[in-house]
């Protein structure tokens, strides 16, 4: 029963991504939106966080929140994909259910 | 793949935070590859897109009005809270008049009713999706 994870809060400001991160399990889905989206650059100080995943849930990002952020240029941590609207449906019709960490 | 039936639920309010804007895109997109959406419930805060008086800056997106739109193109069933719509003055014809108020606001396209429709957006749909502060 994979479940698809939403965080749209950065992890800068709050411990969504932090409480995420502790709740899933493998094969799950983490998809970052809305300010969520700052968790995924490389090189920051909460990038280790995302990092430890080791490939055991897939990472998304949502582009639109990166452009609108400027940060579409910015490197990644490895391992996060970058997707559209298109693609957060396809996560949540592919997935079981999905989960909001508002 | 095939049709999924989502629900939707906004709780963040419009033009301070971006759920209602999120939802707007997430649902256009879920339409666009031909799914279902059984039904988008505004809760908290998100009952604020529903009224038909706000005028934003005519360079500035029109929150309410892209979602009347979208859901006369796609009869689409927006459903405001009551209990969150009285308490920040989302009225429709009825409310206003039961409630002794000179005026109602609702916006085209939604319909105002209680926390029941979200709970069955729940059961019904195949996926619920919550779009918050």
């Amino acid at each position: 029963m994979p479940t698809l994870h939403m965080v749209n809060k950065s992890p800068f400001e709050d411990n969504a991504l932090q409480s995420c991160l502790g709740h899933v399990l493998k094969g799950d889905a983490v998809l970052l939106i809305e300010d969520g989206v700052y968790g995924a650059l490389a090189g920051s100080a909460v990038a280790g966080m995302l990092g430890q995943q080791n490939g055991a849930v897939s990472l998304y990002a949502l582009g639109p929140d990166l452009a609108a952020r400027g940060l579409s240029e910015k490197p990644l941590l490895g391992g996060v994909d970058v997707i559209d609207y298109g693609g957060f449906v396809d996560l949540v019709t592919t997935l079981d259910r999905s989960q909001s960490w508002l | 793949m095939s049709a999924v039936k989502l629900g939707v639920v906004i709780t963040g309010g419009p033009y301070t935070r971006q759920a209602s804007d999120t939802a707007y895109q997430f649902v256009k997109a879920a339409l666009e590859k031909g799914h279902e959406i059984f039904r988008v419930f505004f809760y908290n805060d998100g009952v604020n897109v529903g009224t038909r008086l706000t005028v934003p800056p005519q360079d500035d997106r029109n929150i309410q009005k892209n979602w009347s739109e979208l859901a006369e193109r796609h009869k689409l069933d927006l459903v405001v809270c009551v209990a969150a719509a009285q308490r920040r003055g989302i009225l429709d014809k009825d409310e206003a008049g039961r409630q002794g108020k000179d005026g109602d606001n609702i916006a085209p396209g939604f319909r105002i009713s209680g926390l029941g429709q979200m709970i069955e957006a729940g059961i019904v749909a195949d996926r619920l999706v919550i779009f918050g502060d």
